[in-house]
């Protein structure tokens, strides 16, 4: 019987890292829409959220009947409970990516308006960060964990340079206002990612240490405490 | 070993210091040191053999009878080592056991109830009925039995006959209750009655139990210490221990990958 469990809990290691993959493919997919002005790619992406929505569900109905049949404590508890939590996350993503398909196609109607430097940066940036906080996860590895956290400045760094790269644009030609909106709405739907690759990384120490290092929750507790 | 911070020193109620305990030539206990707080509920769990019905049972120095038993170290009641003292009848009254099986006399309800403060003197009389009602109303038994006082304990359900004997020990005044597996011949309905009945207890009683149950230690105590050979490898608020235990001893023991 616990042979059975520990099987369980290695699917459902391996199904989060199989949508994490699918997420990452994602994001490679609808930002290359985007760069290459093709639409080829977004149908893969549609294609992909549908197979990301269906492991998201089975996720958290794995992980309900795993509590309430194995009642797990200690490491084995907050593995399922933190689970079902980046199987959210990584849902989340796959929408975000969706989202970048949808702004790209309103896109592909008209000419571009820039050269996109530094979007492709960016999703790689943030491709980046989900794939190490899947490793993280995967391999337990705290360090790595943190390093994702640690990116996420960046990240925030490229959608305010966008942003304001893009006011310039639209100051200069009213007639650019759409299309740059819909651009500052993609680099905020990377930024978007990004935070939940964070969320990942914070869930994956808690994970391996017990310790909850969101908003500098523990700190303030014991600076509280005196 | 480590201790929380929220065993403090302060409200220590019984505490054993470096606590050591032989059978002839084997060590049961090593050095074990732990706080119990008043009002409080502490489990303590472990494997067959571990040692914590030994510790148990050395908290009213019932392991004495056993030959060949002897203790080192310290065990504090309020401050006072009660491993040097003469006089166990007034030391078991102020710390009682319950235990597994549930072992009322073979008398009446009554006087199963009346038993303990008769022998010690505490009341006659209507005094006496009125220790016997307070002490069943404490386990709320008391409107199950009321009309029928006089009927043998031995008649009882294993649940109405376990809610009887903790009467029996609340009816004397203790202020430590020591549990050993008290719910193990239960099934899980009268399991639930009586672990509810220790949270009742547990605003003026210090509540020790030793379970094999480990939902039952996480659903009822508030602080938790992990035997394992006689050592205290862990000692920590209960919801520590189930979350996120420090010794991978501990962990590979509430997950069941180890003992």
């Amino acid at each position: 019987m616990h042979r059975h469990f520990e099987d369980e809990l290695r699917a459902l290691k391996e199904r989060l890292v199989h949508m994490g993959a699918l997420a990452e493919r994602m994001i490679a997919e609808a930002v290359c829409a985007l760069v290459e002005r093709s639409s080829a790619s977004i149908d893969s992406v549609m294609a992909a959220e549908l197979e990301v929505n269906d492991l998201h569900v089975e996720t958290d109905e794995r992980v309900v009947e795993l509590l309430a049949l194995q009642h797990p404590v200690a490491a084995d508890l907050r593995l399922l409970v933190m689970a079902s939590k980046i199987s959210n996350d990584l849902e989340r993503i796959g929408d975000q990516a969706v989202n970048v398909c949808e702004s790209t196609r309103f896109l592909l109607e008209s000419p571009a308006i820039k050269p996109l430097i530094e979007f492709p940066v960016m999703a790689q940036t943030v491709q980046r960060m989900v794939r190490d906080s899947l490793d993280a996860f995967v391999r337990s590895d705290v360090p790595l964990a943190h390093s994702v956290l640690d990116t996420d400045d960046t990240v925030d760094a490229y959608k305010n340079q966008v942003f304001r790269e893009l006011l310039t644009y639209m100051m200069g030609d009213p007639r650019t206002i759409q299309r740059s909106l819909s651009l500052i709405l993609i680099s905020r739907n990377l930024e978007r990612i990004g935070d939940h690759a964070t969320n990942i990384a914070e869930e994956v120490i808690y994970l391996v240490q017990g310790r909850d290092v969101r908003h500098h929750f523990e700190q303030r507790k014991r600076a509280a405490n005196g | 070993m480590n201790t929380s911070a929220a065993v403090s020193a302060r409200t220590s109620k019984l505490a054993a210091e470096r606590l050591s305990a032989y059978y002839g030539g084997f060590q049961a206990l090593r050095e074990v040191t732990m706080s119990l707080r008043e009002q409080s509920i502490t489990a303590i769990i472990g494997p067959s053999g571990c040692g914590k019905s030994t510790l148990l049972r050395s908290f009213n120095r019932m392991n004495d009878d056993v030959r060949g038993f002897c203790a080192e170290g310290r065990i504090l009641l309020d401050g006072e080592d009660i491993l040097r003292r003469r006089d166990l009848t007034s030391l078991r009254k102020r710390v009682g056991m319950v235990f597994q099986r549930p072992n009322p006399f073979p008398l009446s309800v009554y006087e199963n109830v009346a038993y303990g403060p008769r022998i010690h003197g505490l009341a006659r009389g209507s005094e006496l009925d009125a220790i016997v009602e307070r002490s069943l109303r404490a386990t709320g038994m008391w409107a199950e039995v009321r009309d029928r006082l006089g009927a043998s304990a031995l008649s009882l359900s294993g649940e109405a006959q376990q809610r009887l004997c903790i009467s029996r020990l609340l009816a004397v005044a203790p202020e430590v209750l020591l549990m050993d597996e008290p719910c193990s011949a239960l099934d899980p309905i009268a399991t639930m009655r009586i672990e509810e009945l220790m949270q009742d207890l547990k605003a003026r009683y210090t509540i020790v139990i030793v379970t094999h149950n480990m939902q039952q230690a996480t659903r009822c105590s508030d602080e938790c210490g992990f035997m394992w050979l006689g050592e205290l490898v862990e000692f920590a608020p209960t919801t520590e221990m189930f979350t996120r235990p420090k010794n991978p001893r501990t962990e590979g023991y509430v997950t069941g990958r180890f003992g």
